[in-house]
């Protein structure tokens, strides 16, 4: 098993770093066209709304809603509605999902 | 597009620390998660400096998780690398994205290209395709520290800690991601790209290996080919 685990540490620490250097290696120090420009713009807000729905709507390879659902939504709420930061949300998110697993 | 002069010594120390304190927030809510992680690995069957030498050189939050997932569940050390690899894939058009606005050879550039993590990539983004990269190093650099202390708290005091769910930490990352993306949606456009791609990773849930949905959702960024809006 600890072999396993070194190797597996060893094999993620190479695949992250061709990733994170493949589009700097390939594009780096190009004029790149307006028009590309206008689809970098958009890539954040596609990327992190994926990332929001995969994390708070899935467990792993399904569909999954739960407490922690619960949670994100009333985190999100006070990130939206009010003026607290990502940390407060955090924790609101965190301690009400808690409190339900708590409760029910 | 034209690329903007590369700032001098004073500009770019300024850029560096702007990005560190914007993603003090974030690197706050990054050793809560990297606390989890370390818990996590640990009763997966980590030692102790595996669990901490993982965090120093993936760097990654949810590549770890995957790949620690996979081992505790009984999978391989390639199945474990594959799903870290799939969770990273988003990093893939990030870099596309950011490669422009990094000078120097190709092996310089790779090195910079590893200081990418989602909220400094976000951050760095200056809305005009372009990043500024000194703000990038600068939000990378208080994550990488949390993130370390995070993981080292957790693998050392998991005991104390037992499953983390029942704190609630499994709701930090969507709210995580949440802050970063209500900072990019700034008008129309964007938030409709922003539910196209939840659209597309919801309904890929179910049938693609976990990193693809979000990865197919980059897709939905070409949207920015069509007409083109005089900037500014």
């Amino acid at each position: 098993m600890t072999a396993t685990i070194w190797w597996t540490i060893a094999g993620c620490t190479v695949v992250t770093a061709l990733i994170k250097a493949f589009g700097p290696v390939v594009m780096g120090g190009r004029e790149l066209p307006a028009r590309v420009g206008g689809v970098i713009v958009l890539m954040a807000p596609a990327l992190l709304a994926a990332l929001v729905v995969s994390s708070a709507l899935a467990n792993g390879e399904h569909l999954h809603v739960g407490a922690d659902t619960v949670g994100v939504a009333a985190g999100a709420a006070v990130l939206v509605l009010t003026r607290a930061g990502v940390l407060t949300s955090v924790l609101v998110a965190a301690t009400l999902t808690a409190a339900l697993r708590l409760l029910v | 597009m034209p690329s903007r002069p590369e700032p001098r010594g004073e500009d770019r120390r300024a850029s560096f620390q702007a990005g560190a304190r914007a993603a003090i927030p974030y690197a706050s809510v990054g050793a809560l998660l990297s606390m989890s992680f370390g818990v996590l690995a640990r009763d997966a069957g980590f030692p102790v400096a595996a669990v901490i030498v993982m965090s120093a050189v993936v760097f990654a939050g949810s590549a770890q998780f995957a790949a620690v997932a996979i081992l505790a569940g009984g999978g391989s050390a390639g199945a474990a690398i594959a799903a870290a690899a799939l969770m990273n894939s988003r990093f893939l058009p990030m870099g596309v994205a950011l490669g422009p606005s990094l000078p120097g050879p190709p092996l310089l550039r790779a090195a910079q290209g590893q200081t990418v993590v989602d909220a400094s990539w976000a951050m760095a983004n200056r809305g005009d395709g372009t990043f500024d990269r000194w703000f990038l190093f600068g939000s990378t650099a208080p994550q990488y520290v949390t993130w370390m202390t995070g993981t080292t708290v957790g693998a050392l005091g998991g005991n104390l800690l037992g499953d983390t769910s029942r704190f609630g930490f499994d709701a930090i990352y969507p709210m995580f991601f949440l802050a970063l993306l209500i900072a990019e949606i700034k008008d129309r456009r964007t938030a409709a790209v922003a539910g196209a791609g939840a659209l597309v990773a919801l309904s890929l849930v179910e049938v693609a290996p976990a990193g693809l949905p979000v990865l197919a959702a980059s897709l939905v960024a070409l949207w920015g080919l069509r007409r083109q809006e005089p900037s500014r």
